[in-house]
């Protein structure tokens, strides 16, 4: 993997160990992204929680249901159980009941309390949360996707050359094994990494963006029927969830491969901008 | 490598257990945090604000936008009802026994012609007949069909006074039975008030309006959530602004916290 475009940011042609990795928007916006998703979250669980059932359609019916988290009287006491399509799985303590953030014993709710916000079932606040930090992420998702383009972030560093392309299944193992690019070829993200991302801003959060779009009454008023072109209002909300999961598996790799690839050269490159290739 | 492989490894041990602490430690100080802020008055107020942008923004884009209209194939077998499914006390039990024939609804406040409307009276005057999706706050979606008359053409026999801006439905279930003054209420602006397919609906699914529904009459503000659609109307107000009635925002669940303005 030698042999890789120079990277824009200048460097010294004795080769620095330190780089400039990224750039000051890049990491504003980052900073910006971990609070939105965090809060959004949080509060989309709280909302969740007012109604915990997932549908394929137009509307809820018993017959569109794909989802739904709920409880089962078992000889005296309450047990949580999530029914996916026409499966049934134990999830007692953590979907359906769990700890009650409110007194002692267990509540009846499907996210626990120390995954919503707020703790307590108080659906008028996380919508409040919700909605305030809806706007701030589609803007902040906004600048990005203006700067990457105008910046040339995109085509540089996130688009994968051709080459690259035939290297994913070699980065796909490489990665199952732990094995990280350093030297010369770690001056470019990976293949993987920029599939990921790629798929996270042009897919995955666009997706988001306009499930969540759908459930608002009067935006699907602006044009009568758009929602139908997916599926229907209902389809919409559960395709907003399943991208909501995404983002949390997409953020759990995410953490997992900052902390395995050198969490504190990370953590500082997403700070100061500085990054130390790895040997 | 065997010597200083230990030590190696235990401090390694020992720096994820110390990530993985101070890990745990931020998100039980964010969420708490967040606790906090929710409780805060001017953090609210902050969060709050989204509201007004909401609104600005949906209203500059649509403001004569039309709801979505189904055809009869896509109603639901059952219209799901909520919050009160039957109202208390004898006053509605009496009404209720008479076909609703002694109801009335007063239309007054900022509007040149008082009236009183009797049911057959409203049945009466031009109807509009829709199917539409009515979505709840909870975030299920119901389609049903209405009928009734625009409640501009009330409003027009009336006729508002020029200082008016909101339109107040009270009505006739509380929501707590044993507070008299946990009366259902709601409020929307003219903008809505005004709108095509608002109206006040007798029918559903071409049946009289079941009382799980809110019989005798209920509003349909089809562009916003479930919860500004009330139900047992009795009256309706124009005002001037919203602060002079029961908690001042402008509704029975917009004083408990929710946003008046619910297209979203």
């Amino acid at each position: 993997m030698t042999g890789n475009p120079p990277n824009a940011v200048p460097h010294s042609a004795a080769r620095p160990e330190v780089i400039y990795r990224h750039r000051l928007p890049v990491r504003i916006m980052h900073w910006i992204n971990v609070v939105c998703i965090v809060a959004l979250l949080g509060s989309g669980l709280q909302i969740f929680n007012a109604h915990p059932a997932l549908y394929w359609g137009r509307d809820s019916r018993d017959s569109t249901r794909v989802l739904q988290i709920t409880q089962k009287q078992v000889g005296g006491d309450l047990r949580g159980v999530t029914r996916v399509g026409a499966a049934e799985f134990a999830t007692d303590g953590v979907l359906g009941t769990s700890r009650n953030p409110d007194g002692p014993g267990v509540a009846a709710r499907a996210f626990p309390a120390w995954a919503t916000l707020p703790s307590s079932q108080w659906l008028a606040m996380g919508r409040l949360w919700h909605f305030f930090f809806a706007w701030i992420f589609v803007a902040n998702g906004a600048a990005y996707l203006l700067w990457t383009i105008a910046s040339g972030h995109l085509r540089r560093d996130l688009v994968p050359t051709r080459a690259e392309w035939r290297g994913i299944g070699r980065s796909f193992i490489d990665h199952l094994l732990l094995r990280h690019p350093h030297g010369e070829a770690a001056r470019r993200y990976n293949v993987l990494q920029n599939t990921a991302y790629l798929t996270l801003v042009f897919i995955v959060l666009p997706v988001i963006v306009v499930g969540g779009l759908a459930m608002s009454p009067m935006v699907d008023a602006f044009s009568p029927g758009w929602v139908d072109w997916f599926g229907g209002r209902q389809t919409l909300r559960t395709l907003h969830f399943i991208g909501a999961f995404l983002v949390v598996v997409f953020v759990l790799i995410h953490l997992f491969e900052v902390v395995v690839t050198g969490f504190a050269n990370n953590l500082r490159s997403m700070i100061t901008g500085r990054w130390r290739l790895p040997k | 490598m065997t010597d200083s492989a230990m030590p190696m490894f235990k401090r390694r041990r020992e720096r994820r257990q110390l990530l993985r602490a101070g890990l745990g430690a931020a998100v039980a100080t964010a969420l708490a945090g967040c606790d906090r802020l929710s409780q805060d008055e001017r953090a609210v107020d902050v969060l709050r604000s989204a509201e007004s942008l909401t609104r600005g923004v949906q209203r500059a884009l649509g403001r004569r936008a039309m709801a979505q209209e189904f055809t009869p194939a896509d109603i639901a077998p059952v219209f799901r009802p909520n919050g009160t499914t039957h109202p208390a006390g004898a006053a509605y039990a009496a009404m209720l026994a008479d076909g609703f024939g002694s109801w009335r609804l007063r239309v007054d406040g900022l509007v040149q012609r008082p009236a009183s409307f009797s049911l057959a009276q409203l049945r009466a005057m031009p109807a509009r007949t829709q199917i539409t999706r009515h979505d709840c706050v909870e975030g299920w979606s119901c389609i049903g069909q209405w009928k009734g008359v625009r409640l501009s053409h009330v409003l027009g026999q009336v006729v508002l006074a020029p200082e008016a801006r909101f339109v107040l439905f009270h009505c006739l279930d509380r929501m707590d039975e044993d507070d008299e003054t946990s009366l259902y209420y709601e409020s929307v602006d003219l903008d809505d008030a005004l709108h095509e397919q608002t109206l006040l609906a007798w029918e559903l699914n071409g049946q009289p309006l079941p009382v799980a529904n809110g019989a005798p009459l209920r509003a349909r503000i089809e562009r916003q959530l479930g919860y500004k659609q009330p139900k047992y109307l009795a009256r309706i107000e124009v005002v001037r602004d919203l602060s002079g009635h029961a908690g001042g925002r402008g509704g029975y669940w917009e004083d408990r916290g929710y946003n008046w303005y619910a297209g979203i």
